[in-house]
């Protein structure tokens, strides 16, 4: 029997596992919401905005490994998920992106809500496809789950006109994917190995650097095994947090600009780095000409693009993260003998990074009068014992979040660090919170990024998803404010933004429980009865506007070049402003 | 440094697009492009001409390669080959260039395939060097209007065994 369209794309999203989409309808999409809306095993989620259903995709394909899929109409609502496939192409996201389409006859003619889509999403997917006719579509929906979820990942958007939508065509799920274009490598190449495992036993001072490569190819015990079989000391990026135990001995927790001293003198000082599942993105490398000057570079990854994309990998092997690795592993445990050995080689290495670590460790001074927005991300994650999981937004609250943060599982950690997408964190933190019901997920933000998507309350009121929000409130666009004070000589330039709206009126206005914290005394106890809410709960932390995130490396700098306090000449405010913010006013009147 | 890249790929809707955004994206400029069916229908080869430093060409091959339409990617640099391309060329005659329009079109082997009271079309193929020095000579009679088709090259058979410049250029 003929199946329509809708019915097959449904079909096909079953066959896939898929069990939850987020999405909006709209005129060339009523036909699959409403097939949607007559069955049970896919289910949708409603979102208040296109960009929150892709950043829930995301924050779900991120917390689960799983690909996240969207489904939204033509139009407006392509454009509004372009920043969620933009973000989702930078960190690697697996996501599936379902657009509506004007009907094949009409595309060209500048239709009602017709947008290139295709087009339009070209330089931020690692594939897209217009369906012309519904009897490609089956085949199209499987080689898009293919190509997000394989080799490196990524978005993938199918674009489906309204008439192939509701046109009929037999339906019969490939079992297989041929695409005489796409080989992903997996194996490493056994010489390269093998003068990567020759390098690591001979190197003086080793740095283990993993990226977000390690969580998605899944490859966390094969990191802990690399690490503790040549007693390396391990540093993350952003996008690596959680592949390998804080607290760990042998982790120096997150390089770039705002690691730990030691991390990044660690990683100036390195006679040989071993890059897994990494990029050697601007904001990890600092100044390249003086990257690591020391250091060998062995570069496992699985997208050979970034491969001496950045910096010149001196044993470049390409393949899925987790398969090299083991294969790597295995060699060293039959060329390395004795482990004690090593240990004792590396003993005075290890030592120079704790003295690095003891001279300079993360710091801030909490007073009984104004809260310290590191203490309220301190004294969540003692709390919480680094456990649930973390969903951030962008800017100050979450490089701090990066540096405290000292959890061991993957994918508790989510964050966008590629783009940088302020308005990630909340609708992220539900998508996560949706394929885990019971685990305790919070979103650690500030009141800059969570306005770029507060619509999202409603959607975590109306399905009931628990998401703790950690408000960090500084009245400003915090990093942009702290960029001002060190290179613009404190004037602040649109960054102000007052202490509008009332956070806590907001989050009763949603029907959700809101609670505020305005002197350091009222941080525990806020956190406390905010994390046993059962329920989603926004709490409004109002910390100190002026503090600023350390270490630092400036724009430009290396490693060894870090700014490690305000600088005594600086200039905290510009005129008038310190008052305003005292006073409580809420926008600057022009 | 000029490099000439043929790329290999499925002969569908939007691939074209995704090769030259590739460029676009990264501020690379195409110098020349062709594009046509292979013997295989469903191929299309792409000859693209470009400029980069070896660390700039290392990337367009592996981003090339990365695209699920691109089949296989050769930097003809590399090798040993041969390119050719093809002008069509409308010079101006006065009755008294029209003799000296001919020999010049004979020099070079091209010909004259169309011709009015005050115009020769010249049809020349070619490697650049020749194409530009009969333009050249044919620019003191007049030209009105220039097509070129871009460069398509092959790489020569002896020297086939090494034209593979990225054995490792796996998709991602």
């Amino acid at each position: 029997m003929k199946k329509t369209g809708a019915e097959i794309l449904v079909e096909s999203l079953k066959h896939e596992g898929v069990n939850v989409v987020f999405g909006i309808p709209g005129g060339v999409v009523l036909k699959i919401f409403d097939v949607l809306h007559q069955q049970k095993d896919v289910e949708v989620v409603l979102t208040r905005h296109e960009q929150g259903a892709a950043h829930m995709a995301e924050g779900y394909a991120k917390a689960t490994g799983k690909p996240g899929v969207a489904l939204v109409t033509s139009g407006p609502g392509m454009t509004n998920i372009v920043t969620g496939l933009a973000d989702a192409f930078m960190d690697s996201v697996p996501l599936v992106a379902l657009t509506g389409q004007v009907s094949t006859s009409l595309i060209g003619n500048d239709a009602f809500q017709e947008a290139d889509n295709v087009g339009i999403s070209r330089p931020c997917t690692k594939h897209n496809v217009l369906v012309k006719d519904v009897n490609d579509l089956a085949h199209t929906i499987k080689e898009a789950f293919y190509i997000a979820t394989t080799g490196r990942p990524g978005p993938v958007l199918v674009d489906i006109p309204k008439d192939v939508s509701t046109n009929k065509a037999e339906f019969k799920y490939p079992e297989r994917v041929h695409l005489r274009g796409y080989n992903p490598t997996y194996e490493g190449n056994k010489y390269q190995i093998k003068q990567a495992a020759e390098a690591i036993l001979t190197a003086k001072r080793p740095v283990i650097y993993v990226g977000g490569g390690v969580l998605f190819s899944d490859a966390s015990d094969e990191v802990l095994e690399l690490a503790e079989l040549t007693q390396t000391p391990v540093t993350m990026t952003l996008m690596g947090l959680g592949s390998f135990p804080g607290t760990h001995p042998l982790s120096m927790g997150m390089l770039g600009m705002h690691g730990g001293y030691w991390t990044n003198m660690a990683m100036h000082q390195a006679d040989l780095l071993i890059a897994v599942g990494a990029r050697f993105d601007d904001r990890v490398t600092g100044r390249l000409a003086d990257f690591s000057p020391g250091a060998q570079v062995i570069h496992i990854d699985i997208d050979p693009t970034s491969i001496k994309k950045n910096v010149d990998a001196h044993i470049p092997i390409v393949g899925d993260v987790k398969t090299v690795l083991r294969q790597l592993n295995a060699l060293l445990r039959s060329m390395n003998g004795n482990q004690s050995d090593l240990k004792e080689e590396r003993r005075p290495w290890w030592g120079q990074i704790e003295e690095w670590k003891r001279a300079h460790p993360l710091r801030y001074q909490q007073d009984e009068k104004v809260t310290k927005p590191q203490y309220v991300i301190d004294k969540l994650f003692q709390i919480t014992d680094h456990e649930g999981i973390i969903a951030t937004d962008v800017g100050q609250h979450q490089m701090w979040a990066a540096q405290y943060f000292k959890g061991s599982r993957p994918r508790t950690f989510l964050t966008s660090g590629g783009l940088g997408t302020m308005g990630f964190g909340f609708p992220a933190a539900l998508g996560a919170q949706k394929a885990y019901p019971d685990r305790l997920v919070v979103c650690i933000t500030s009141e800059g990024s969570f306005q770029m998507n507060l619509q999202e309350l409603a959607t975590a009121v109306v399905y009931k998803l628990p998401v703790k929000i950690v408000l960090i409130n500084n009245h400003f666009h915090g990093m942009v404010r702290q960029w001002q004070d060190l290179f613009y000589e404190g004037r602040y330039a649109s960054s102000y933004l007052g202490k509008i709206p009332d956070f806590v009126k907001l989050a009763e206005a949603y029907g959700m429980l809101g609670l505020r914290a305005l002197k350091p005394a009222e941080v525990e106890p806020v956190l406390r009865q905010g994390l046993e809410h059962d329920g989603p709960v926004l709490m409004d932390f109002h910390v100190d506007p002026f503090e600023n995130c350390y270490p630092m490396i400036p724009a430009g700098g290396a490693h060894h070049e870090m700014v490690l306090e305000d600088p005594p000449d600086l200039r905290k405010t510009e005129k008038g402003t310190k008052k305003k913010v005292e006073e409580g006013e809420g926008v600057l009147p022009a | 440094m000029e490099r000439i890249i043929s790329v290999l790929v499925e002969n569908k809707v939007g691939v074209l697009a995704r090769v030259a955004g590739l460029f676009s994206a990264r501020g690379y400029n195409i110098e020349s492009l062709s594009v046509a069916p292979t013997l295989d229908p469903t191929t299309s080869m792409i000859t693209i001409v470009t400029q980069g430093d070896d660390r700039v060409i290392e990337q367009i091959i592996k981003q090339l390669n990365k695209v699920i339409e691109v089949l296989k990617v050769v930097d003809l640099t590399e090798t040993n080959y041969l390119d050719r391309e093809t002008a069509l060329i409308k010079i101006h005659t006065r009755p008294e260039h029209r003799d000296e329009a001919i020999r010049i079109a004979d020099i070079f082997r091209a010909k004259i395939v169309d011709s009015s009271p005050t115009t020769y079309t010249v049809e020349v193929t070619g490697d650049v060097d020749k194409v530009e020095a009969l333009i050249n000579l044919l620019k003191p009679l007049g030209i009105k209007e220039l097509v070129r088709t871009g460069r398509v090259a092959i790489a020569r058979e002896a020297a086939k065994a090494s034209v593979r410049r990225e054995p490792q250029a796996a998709k991602a």
